[in-house]
């Protein structure tokens, strides 16, 4: 199967946009800013990088992924819903009783659901321990994760950052979707995190830093980074927190509530899809 | 009488396993010489990893290599096992149910001079209630070694409680552990007693202290302080017209907590909780501290003694 063009990168990217405005604005509850910052970045890695079958989801070769930033859950339910591991259906259950739309992921890989998580800072170790697995099995799939810059607040992020590290996780990709943003306000008045590429960098990993919602800037980090040897690396994305709907973008307001009816309709005329 | 801490059976052990169970991997937080996963990194290096002094990071760590099919035992003192690293373990290993085996050394008072800081009194009560888990406090070195074969044996997480100083071995090599079973280990009639852990040894002294003062008490071993056994907690119950428990353990939530929630539930009878009685501990040698805190074989005669009075 030939990898998609920029161009139609970009038009999933705008599909999965409204995905997830109608799952949130269903669930009349969840995150809006955070999914909508990070699409960009996970349709890259979706579409384009990550080796995958969505038809074998329990293939021991598969590259993982690990949504560390848990709380952007309709992102990744977005993705797997396109790349056909979760029925489209049910988008409609997202938050609700008896639904595997946890309101933060809950494995099941049978879904493409790689890791349970919610907390934050806690996927970094997980993808390193995946990580360690396929060194320890001699197999030759990575593990992604994507992180946040409020998840960087937490200390155990960079226990797991210093571990990938020490044993030289070349097979691990951290994404960093940095917009700026967490749920008391922005970043650099709630607690600052910067610089995160000097950080990470300091702590032993190649960094690379990308226009989160560029596609083309994306993807060409996704292949180099399989360049780098002896050490992790990480993409920080700059990115705007509710991207591609002006009234959301760059917003602490949005990070953790849905839309109303009326915003759903400015949103969708927006992007161009049907307020269903 | 031959005494072995509970801690160097496990490491000892593990190291067996190691070659049975080729998915087992070994992690630490910079303590493996004193949890004794240091015989395993000897024999198996490649599946040991020290995390450094970073227990959460760790748990998580624990998490993804069982999350591609690795039986992981995780090991560190319990004051930050069960403590320090407590939520990332429920979030990242409990709620997806993954193999992980923290066994966790240096739990309860007797730990000794490093103080209350480093003696962890409230372990059993946070790794019990976390949904799924299974928690064992094995009172010797045998039942070490028969907890952890009966461990690797059982998918899913699990907490098992080890001890810093040496004990007598109670048990023979021919001993049968069983997930969810506890055994009579002293018969008697008047009292029973129950016990898990480093306190069995000094719980059967006192037992034989109290012959002398004639009290005849039966003694029972509950190594599995999750899955309890029930059953056997009740069949104690209505054989006898007193129920004590021991540990060395905060007496809140803890070891004789887990058997009262039980009989109330089941059948309602008088249980005296010894322990430590929601205080913390502090430097002194092992022995010294028992005595101080009326855990010594005395110490639990006189509590004993004081509780059928009352």
């Amino acid at each position: 199967m030939s990898k998609p063009s920029i161009a139609q990168l970009e038009d999933i990217a705008r599909d999965l946009r409204i995905l997830i405005l109608k799952m949130v604005h269903h669930a009349k509850c969840g995150h809006t800013g955070g999914p909508l910052s990070c699409i960009d970045m996970l349709t890259a890695l979706y579409f384009y990088k990550l080796r995958h079958d969505s038809k074998n989801p329990l293939w021991a070769d598969r590259d993982r992924f690990v949504l560390s930033a848990g709380h952007t859950a309709p992102a990744l339910y977005a993705c797997l819903i396109k790349a056909g591991y979760i029925p489209e259906e049910e988008m409609w259950r997202l938050r609700r009783l008896g639904s595997f739309l946890q309101g933060h992921p809950k494995r099941k890989l049978e879904w493409g659901i790689e890791m349970s998580t919610g907390s934050l800072g806690q996927g970094m170790s997980v993808a390193n321990g995946m990580a360690l697995a396929a060194r320890i099995d001699q197999k030759q799939y990575r593990v992604y994760s994507l992180e946040s810059d409020g998840g960087a607040q937490e200390g155990m992020m960079w226990e797991g950052a210093m571990s990938a590290a020490h044993y030289q996780l070349d097979n691990r990709v951290a994404l960093l979707d940095y917009n700026g943003i967490q749920i008391d306000g922005f970043v650099k008045d709630v607690k600052e995190v910067a610089p995160l590429d000097k950080k990470f960098e300091s702590f032993g990993w190649h960094v690379f830093n990308v226009d989160g919602h560029n596609m083309k800037e994306i993807v060409e980090a996704l292949d180099e980074v399989e360049k780098i040897k002896g050490k992790p690396s990480v993409i920080i994305g700059r990115t705007i927190m509710g991207k591609g709907v002006g009234i959301f973008e760059n917003k602490p307001k949005y990070h953790g509530i849905a839309p109303t009816d009326q915003e759903m309709d400015v949103a969708m005329g927006e992007l161009g899809g049907k307020n269903a | 009488m031959l005494e072995i801490a509970t801690r160097e059976a496990y490491g000892k052990k593990l190291a067996d396993l190691g070659e049975k169970y080729s998915n087992i991997v070994v992690l630490d937080a910079d303590l493996s010489c004193s949890t004794k996963t240091e015989v395993f990194a000897k024999k198996f290096p490649h599946r040991f990893f020290n995390m450094g002094v970073s227990e959460q990071d760790m748990m998580g760590t624990a998490a993804g290599l069982a999350s591609c099919g690795k039986m992981v035992f995780a090991s560190t003192f319990a004051i930050f096992a069960a403590g320090r690293a407590w939520e990332p373990f429920r979030q990242s290993v409990a709620y997806p149910h993954f193999n992980v085996k923290v066994c966790a050394s240096h739990a309860g008072l007797t730990v000794g001079e490093d103080g209350a800081s480093h003696q962890m009194i409230e372990d059993i009560a946070l790794m019990r209630v976390i949904p799924g888990m299974k928690v064992f406090v094995p009172s010797d070195g045998i039942e070490t070694e028969k907890v952890l074969e009966a461990i690797v044996e059982e998918p899913g997480p699990c907490y098992v409680r080890l001890c810093r100083a040496k004990s007598p071995i109670l048990f023979d090599s021919g001993y049968q552990f069983k997930i969810g079973k506890g055994n009579v280990i002293r018969e008697g009639k008047t009292i029973c007693i129950f016990t898990a852990g480093f306190m069995t040894h000094l719980v059967l002294a006192a037992a034989e202290k109290l012959t002398s003062l004639g009290i005849n008490s039966t003694v029972v071993n509950l190594c599995s302080v999750k899955p309890l056994d029930g059953d056997l907690v009740v069949e104690m119950a209505k054989k006898h017209e007193c129920l004590f428990s021991v540990e060395e353990h905060n007496i809140m939530a803890g070891f004789g907590s887990a058997i009262a929630e039980l009989l109330c539930e089941r059948y309602p009878a008088k249980l005296h909780r010894l322990g430590l009685n929601d205080e913390f501990g502090q430097s002194g040698s092992y022995q010294e501290l028992l005595y101080h805190y009326h855990l010594s074989s005395d110490g639990i005669v006189d509590s004993i003694k004081k509780g059928l009075l009352l």
